[in-house]
């Protein structure tokens, strides 16, 4: 019961903060709100029980992209022309229209294999072993620093004073 | 009506469809860019859905969820290095103004 009550009011906040983030016309405004966009995915994280990544999502998204966005916005100061729909709105909207009913069509005509196991808990270790452990996934592990050590390498150079 | 996969699976859905709205029809490309972040999301719930209620013993879907936020944190840095360099060579982040290689 209380579970439902919990999916039910983190749904809620969760899709008006995401339409808050699309159509508020000021761009701070919607920073503030894809904060609160971003808590409440990590709130849906806990009601999964995966109890790590709600963590991780509050440290990586909370803590870091979303500090990143606003410094972006303070960098570029178009804060005052707000965010206006460009020419394609109509057809943006019927391609998105269309996409959701196709997907939300094929999802409840699936039968899924749902297992009757209860979820692990906590989720920490399990996924230390799966990540670092004997047949584990160490070369993906390996390769995503790899990756952030490029970007970050490229973000610097991108915006170096010439 | 308890909760279960297909709640999940739908409001994921409706997230990314959101976002892709805004990725589509906005002009300004800090938007742009907050709109991926809403289909990251997005696609990160359903990943973490499936995981809990397919495999969970095996948490497949929250190591998938795992590195997409890697991949996550490095598109956000790049992108926003992107705009700053375009709003400084070129004075606008509009992204319908920036058209030097438009057809």
């Amino acid at each position: 019961m209380g579970f439902a009550v919990a999916f039910w009011i983190l749904a809620i906040v969760l899709i008006l903060s995401a339409l808050f983030v699309v159509f508020l016309r000021n761009v701070f405004r919607s920073a503030l709100c894809l904060i609160l966009c971003f808590l409440a995915v990590a709130g849906l994280f806990i009601t999964l029980s995966a109890d790590f990544l709600a963590a991780v999502q509050v440290l990586i998204y909370v803590g870091a992209i979303a500090i990143l966005i606003i410094l972006g916005i303070m960098l570029t100061r178009e804060v005052q022309r707000g965010s206006p729909a460009n020419r394609l709105r109509l057809p943006a909207f019927f391609v998105t229209v269309i996409f959701l009913g196709l997907v939300v069509f094929a999802i409840t005509n699936t039968q899924w294999q749902i297992a009757g196991v209860p979820p692990q808990e906590p989720t920490t270790s399990v996924l230390g072993l799966r990540l670092f452990g004997e047949g584990g996934l160490i070369l993906p592990v390996e390769i995503a620093p790899v990756l952030l050590l490029a970007a970050i390498l490229g973000a610097i150079v991108l915006v170096r004073e010439k | 009506m308890s909760i279960g996969l297909e709640h999940y699976l739908i409001l994921s859905v409706i997230l990314f469809s959101i976002g892709l709205y805004g990725a589509l029809s906005k002009r300004n490309a800090i938007v742009i860019l907050m709109s991926i972040e809403i289909m990251l999301n997005a696609v990160n719930i359903a990943m973490v859905a499936f995981s809990r209620y397919i495999v969970p013993l095996l948490l497949t879907g929250q190591i998938f969820a795992i590195f997409i936020m890697v991949v996550a944190a490095a598109e956000a840095a790049v992108g926003l290095a992107i705009i700053i360099s375009i709003y400084r060579s070129r004075g606008t982040i509009d992204a319908t103004e920036v058209n030097l290689m438009k057809w």
